[in-house]
């Protein structure tokens, strides 16, 4: 089965990737390839054969730890803006700016 | 050239360190300087400051006499490990200006043990390749030749090493990350079980195959990393606490590889006897170049000669590693990317319509190549109705990948030995047209990497090619068994001076 058009321009919009019509037709293309080799996948009796999520689960039982569930203490205003130095927009008041959502 | 490489490892330079016939301060400065003059592209990020702000700190703890394993040791960091001071791209336009504001676990830890750093070593965009070709800020080369690539992802850990510009690197494995670069640079590098580093502050990519793991000219020097590197961290949901009834600590890996040695002298004039080394036939087929067929070939004659036997075992679906990998890391790597939206940190594009359109674009512009192919093809396999038909068939062959594994291990051998890579390093562009030509050479270390297992390489000759390139031997263990290959992959460097063989210097 091959991905067409549609298909790619469904996934990039799913993906949140941009793409020209060149880069779509490439995409296309390169999918298409990479489909094949992946493909190989389908030819495989799995049946009975549990999904390995975590590679230790091969050697021992392994759970996901979760921390509790509890709020930690407030930090401090510079450490806040220390964490949002990053934003390509600048941060005011603590707000991280976007485009205008809602008029 | 840089002092450190006087010496032939981290402990003859710790012992100079201690007696201070040498400060950790030259060392740093003499290094700086070869990685500024030098044209290898290794390095994206230096700040002399902070290198000789950490370099003094070393000296005050060395002049008190009480100085931690590492201190005044040269050392350098992939830049997918986050680091204050230093900036943090992961080779990636996405995150060309970002400063963390916390150290990685990996970065903290070896600092602790008072290792220098000397910077941020280039890499393939969010670590995603193997040629070191996919970096938004040009290919790292390779020291023995300079068209040729160095490997990757971690190439640019790899090359810093085999130039002489830092004794030992970090760098990360997902695929064959840490182990392909180093073979193809004529190191040594080990990827440890998964779960045993921590991978809190290492820029996701494929989240149940990341592992952290150090490059260095010989075992004992990635010994002298690894072992302060690992231990469990509460903040990475997927570290480990116990690993088979020991505690995954500091002191762990050292202990099983002196365990190991000890054995191993015991054992008088063929010190390996008894071990069974599993030769999988899967990897000899064709594919695999004659000078690294032979190459690999003479390294096992070596573990012969030191008492160890040949055992032929079969991993019956080595070619299916390929598919699965392509599909399990891509779909995790699609997820694990979703944060770039130009919102929070890094690119975002100049011009948009709306928050749909800015993020769009801002993904379109920040991702390479190679990055926004991996993602397309993540999101393709994980989109509902294709969910269970990929990625869930692909999760399990993995376990039937694994399982592979542990029958050779429990029926037939102690390790398993074979190639690392089809051929030695290819020239930089040679597979520029078709985007999946790199991923079939991963064929050798995928399966390590889906099952988790610790795996390393090690330099074990030199192609036929008219400039020869190194070649490397790939030793895997069972889980938890790094102690041991460091202390086989050790006995080998101690008969053989493949890793003492240096690049002409240019």
């Amino acid at each position: 089965m091959a991905i067409t058009d549609q298909d790619v321009a469904r996934i990039a919009n799913l993906a949140r990737i941009a793409l020209t019509p060149e880069d779509s037709t490439r995409a296309r293309d390169e999918l298409n390839g990479i489909l094949g080799l992946i493909e190989q996948l389908q030819a495989v009796d799995t049946t009975g054969i549990e999904p390995m999520a975590h590679p230790l689960s091969a050697h021992q039982d392994v759970a996901l730890r979760l921390r509790d569930d509890a709020a930690a203490p407030t930090r401090t205003l510079e450490e806040r803006a220390a964490l949002m130095a990053n934003s390509p927009s600048g941060a005011e008041n603590g707000l991280f700016l976007v485009p205008t959502v809602i008029e | 050239m840089p002092i450190h490489n006087e010496f032939d490892s981290i402990a003859a330079l710790r012992d100079a360190l201690r007696d201070r016939k040498v400060s950790a301060l030259e060392i740093a400065d003499s290094a700086l300087q070869a990685v500024q003059a030098s044209s290898l592209n290794a390095f994206l990020h230096i700040d002399p400051e902070l290198t000789r702000a950490q370099a003094r700190a070393a000296d005050a703890l060395l002049a008190q006499g009480d100085a931690p394993s590492l201190a005044g040791i040269p050392i350098a960091h992939k830049d997918v490990f986050v680091t204050r001071g230093w900036r943090t791209t992961a080779a990636s336009k996405m995150l060309a200006d970002y400063t963390s504001p916390f150290d990685a676990t990996v970065v903290q830890r070896l600092h602790q043990a008072g290792a220098v750093s000397l910077g941020k070593l280039n890499c393939d965009e969010f670590a995603m390749g193997s040629g070191n070709e996919n970096s938004a800020f040009g290919p790292t080369r390779n020291p023995w030749n300079r068209e040729a690539v160095p490997g990757g992802s971690s190439g640019g850990s790899a090359a810093a090493v085999a130039g002489g510009l830092a004794m030992a690197t970090t760098g990360t494995d997902t695929g064959g990350s840490v182990r392909q670069p180093a073979a193809l640079c004529g190191v040594s590098g080990i990827k440890p079980t998964y779960g045993t580093v921590s991978r809190f502050g290492m820029i996701a990519f494929g989240s149940s195959l990341d592992q952290a793991g150090p490059i260095a000219r010989h075992a004992r020097d990635l010994l002298e990393l690894l072992d302060p590197m690992s231990g469990f961290d509460e903040r990475d949901s997927t570290s480990l606490e116990d690993c088979d009834g020991v505690a995954n600590a500091p002191g762990r890996i050292r202990n099983a590889f002196d365990a190991a040695n000890a054995r191993f002298d015991a054992a008088g004039p063929r010190p390996l006897e008894g071990l069974r080394i599993g030769v999988p036939e899967e990897f000899f087929n064709e594919g695999l170049a004659a000078d690294v067929a032979q190459a690999v070939e003479n390294a096992l004659s070596v573990y012969e000669s030191l008492g160890a036997r040949r055992v032929a075992i079969s991993l019956p679906r080595t070619r299916l590693s390929i598919p699965a990998y392509y599909v399990i890391a891509p779909a995790e790597a699609s997820s694990n990317l979703s944060r770039y939206d130009g919102v929070r940190y890094g690119h975002r594009a100049q011009s948009y319509t709306d928050l749909a359109d800015m993020t769009s674009r801002t993904r379109a512009e920040g991702f390479g190549p190679e990055v926004r192919r991996r993602i397309l093809v993540g999101t393709y396999v994980l989109c509902h109705g294709y969910y269970d038909a990929y990625y869930l068939q692909a999760q399990r062959i993995r376990r039937m990948i694994a399982d592979d594994f542990q029958r050779a291990f429990a029926d037939q051998c102690d390790v398993i030995m074979g190639p690392v890579t089809p051929t030695a390093a290819k020239r930089i562009g040679e597979n520029r047209d078709d985007p999946t030509a790199d991923w079939l050479a991963d064929i050798y270390t995928l399966g390590v990497s889906l099952a988790g297992l610790p795996g390393m390489s090690i330099p074990c000759g030199f192609s036929a090619d008219p400039s020869p390139l190194p070649i490397g031997l790939q030793i895997v263990g069972n889980y938890f068994r790094e102690g041991e290959l460091l202390a086989i992959a050790d006995r080998f460097q101690q008969a053989t001076d493949w890793h003492q063989r240096k690049p002409e210097s240019k």
